[in-house]
């Protein structure tokens, strides 16, 4: 018989007001009880909807049936023939515009909790059976995939579990990309990180840390090198800022630096040698993950007030409720239909303050959500001795500028196929964020897979 | 990791390695640079290629020991090694066209000026340097560049050595000798540049200045890099390091340069201490 609570299981984490002064990991993971209980709210459809709503198409069903029994190693061995990092997704993806957004049960109350139920196996995997991955026989063809984050490792690794010599080439110190640079620790351990691409490493692909593709070598040195196809998955790249005065004041930084200074670098650390400036109170300026990552993570290092500074309305933050919801409950103060117009500093060029204008919304735009439009008259300030503009980013132009025949759009991103993410440049495919702008870590690890099978085709003529 | 085959200390404060990089090697050009990470809980720092050879599969770099990273790398001996070497990053010095060149050098910026230097010598462009320091003790570089200029200006503050003066002096003292120099190139502090730069621009003579600000990942990731040029936002590391003079707003590059004064002055401190202890 089904479990036939409404509800999922609430998934035990730190309380808001000690997370929000530490770096340890948020939810803290179902315990093998609670994993049990949770997968038998399945209804096991014969016609699953949730399968179709994963980008990587996990055996949703067949997993949750194995933990349902108790069997979580044989519900990992499902996840992991689909994904090849299951203990990120489980902890990052937007299940509920995914899986969970389609399941049956959330018809009538809560869907079952996918997500929770992928990071309980994957981290029973890890807990439990560190190491027993096969090797796979070598088919003596070799790919380069340019970017470890999760479209190049992704790629990497269904490649590898075919056969193929893959060599990933990294171009920070060290692998993962957003998962290691832009992600916080409290969201995503870095060690969970390090294990997954250990595993990939235990399958034969090689990681090559400090080679920039575009610097080092160029794409057309790698075939040369004798790889035979080249899969370019090397991220969003260049921060944008909004153009408005004062950016360039000390005090403001892109939420990539901010991040990359905490999360890479672990300036939060004492013994890191890599600064970040002592904040009091912090403006983030965007609605996205990564803005409340910056928030959460600018409360962490010691701020007193951080906001988030969104020009829509609450309803139309990018960010996933799960994470709006979590920064809210940490004491991040959200200030939205509010727009900054100039970022004010003081005689010694630091920040303290950041002027903005009230908004209200108006007809729908392009996107299809209503565009904000000025309120005049409403200009006033916030007192802040930081920014972090958390806006976006566009695409990075080291590849495109050393790939002769490598088409990409007016706005730089890589001009890829939909499905097989094949380029203008025979045996060159590409795909996340290099090809759709800055997306997420699941649609660019479906990239990495669909692109890794159309190579593996492409190889095998 | 990548290793140190050669160490040498210019000055008291200057030292010149030279790391084992082939690939690097291989790519790289006057003008570019190489970002490095010292050890495990290092930060990443940029320094511009001082001399490379593709054939020994070489890159030497040159530091001032300013702070705690250049004091653990100057720590490292020859034979040991470095965590992390990474680049050729950023543009190549621009060549093409210059029949006659003034070089400009001040302070360890030297290392950077060379290059650029030797490399405009072995085109056939005639090589004007003029190079700079506190005084004697300090002077980097001479013989090499004697070897790639027609001519070399030795200024020092003190007059300890060559002509007391400053940089500007010599450079002006030529453009109003008649010396016509296509391009002025002007690499070290960047109060240095400012003034090379408000000097030339009285004379219309076009000015490259190297930038080299705060960076990360060198790679256009994070935008810490980004400098004022001509009332646009660049990026150091994707769109420089070398500007046009006439259009950096150095007072701000001087300001963001300074950011982490504070933080640095106590990193050192500690690590100070912890050579001491041994």
């Amino acid at each position: 018989m089904p479990n036939m609570s409404l509800k999922k299981n609430p998934m035990p984490s730190q309380a808001a007001d000690v997370r929000n002064k530490n770096f340890d990991e948020v939810a803290l993971g179902y315990d093998e009880q609670t994993a049990i209980d949770e997968a038998q709210r399945c209804l096991k459809c014969k016609n699953p909807a949730c399968v179709k709503g994963c980008p990587v198409g996990i055996d949703i069903p067949a997993f949750i049936g194995e933990i349902a029994e108790g069997r979580f190693e044989e519900g990992y061995k499902i996840i992991s023939k689909s994904s090849s990092l299951p203990a990120v997704c489980g902890r990052v993806c937007p299940q509920e515009t995914q899986c969970e957004g389609v399941c049956i049960r959330s018809k009538k109350g809560e869907s079952v909790a996918i997500g929770r139920l992928e990071r309980f196996a994957a981290d029973y995997h890890r807990t439990h059976n560190p190491g027993a991955v096969e090797k796979p026989v070598s088919n003596g063809k070799k790919v380069a995939v340019v970017g470890a984050g999760p479209a190049g490792l992704t790629c990497a690794g269904d490649l590898a579990k075919k056969g193929y010599g893959v060599t990933v080439f990294e171009a920070l110190h060290t692998a993962g990309g957003v998962l290691v640079y832009g992600i916080p620790e409290f969201r995503l351990p870095k060690d969970i990180v390090r294990r997954e691409i250990e595993g990939l490493e235990e399958l034969g692909v090689e990681v090559r840390t400090n080679t920039v593709i575009g610097k080092t070598f160029t794409v057309d040195e790698l075939f040369e090198q004798g790889y035979s196809s080249v899969f370019i998955g090397s991220g969003a790249g260049l921060p944008r800022f909004m153009n408005i005065p004062g950016e360039n004041l000390n005090g403001v930084y892109s939420a990539n630096e901010f991040l990359t200074r905490v999360n890479l670098m672990k300036a939060y650390k004492p013994d890191s040698d890599t600064p970040i400036k002592e904040n009091k109170r912090v403006a983030v300026v965007g609605g996205g993950n990564v803005a409340m990552d910056a928030a959460r993570s600018a409360l962490r290092l010691g701020a007193e007030e951080v906001y988030i500074v969104y020009r829509r309305s609450e309803n139309e933050l990018p960010a996933r409720a799960e994470e709006v919801e979590h920064t809210k409950e940490e004491g991040v103060i959200f200030k939205t239909l509010t727009n900054p117009v100039e970022i004010i500093g003081g005689e010694d060029k630091t920040v303290c303050g950041i002027r903005c204008i009230s908004m209200e919304l108006g007809e729908p735009d392009e996107s299809g959500r209503r565009r904000p439009v000025e309120i005049q008259g409403s200009e006033h300030t916030i007192d802040v001795d930081c920014a972090i503009m958390a806006i976006g980013t566009s695409p990075n132009p080291l590849i495109k500028n050393t790939t002769e025949g490598l088409e990409t759009t007016r706005r730089g991103c890589i001009v890829a196929d939909e499905e097989s993410g094949l380029t203008s440049r025979e045996g060159v495919y590409a795909g996340g964020d290099a090809v759709t702008g800055a997306a997420t870590v699941i649609l660019a690890m479906g990239a990495g897979k669909s692109a890794a099978a159309a190579i593996d085709e492409y190889l095998s003529q | 990791m990548y290793k140190i085959v050669k160490k040498e200390l210019l000055n008291s404060t200057v030292t010149r390695m030279v790391v084992e990089a082939p690939n690097i090697a291989r790519k790289a050009e006057p003008g570019q640079f190489i970002i490095l990470r010292v050890d495990e809980n290092g930060e990443r720092i940029p320094l511009t290629v001082a001399d490379y050879d593709a054939a020994a599969g070489t890159v030497t770099i040159i530091f001032q020991i300013v702070g705690a990273t250049t004091q653990k790398l100057n720590a490292l001996e020859e034979g040991k090694y470095i965590l992390d070497f990474v680049g050729p990053l950023g543009r190549k010095t621009e060549t093409d066209g210059l029949k006659k060149v003034a070089v400009v050098g001040g302070g360890v910026g030297c290392a950077i000026a060379y290059p650029v230097a030797k490399k405009l010598g072995s085109l056939g462009c005639e090589v004007h340097s003029i190079v700079g320091f506190r005084n004697k003790d300090l002077v980097i570089l001479e013989k090499e560049f004697e070897a790639c200029s027609s001519k070399l200006c030795m200024m020092t503050d003190d007059g300890s050595y060559g002509t007391k003066g400053l940089v500007t002096n010599a450079l002006k003292e030529l453009i109003e000798s008649g010396e016509k120099y296509d391009e002025v190139i002007a690499i070290g502090p960047l109060i240095m540049m400012k003034f090379v730069c408000a000097l030339t621009k009285e004379y219309g003579i076009k000015t490259v200045v190297s930038m080299n600000p705060i960076m990360i990942d060198g790679t256009g990731m994070c935008g810490g890099c980004r400098l004022t040029v001509g009332g646009e936002t660049k990026f150091a590391c994707v769109d420089g390091p070398e500007f046009d003079g006439h259009l950096v707003d150095f007072d701000e590059a001087m300001t963001r340069g300074s950011m982490y004064r504070g933080f640095e002055q106590k990193k050192r401190e500690e690590s100070c201490n912890l050579m001491k202890q041994g």
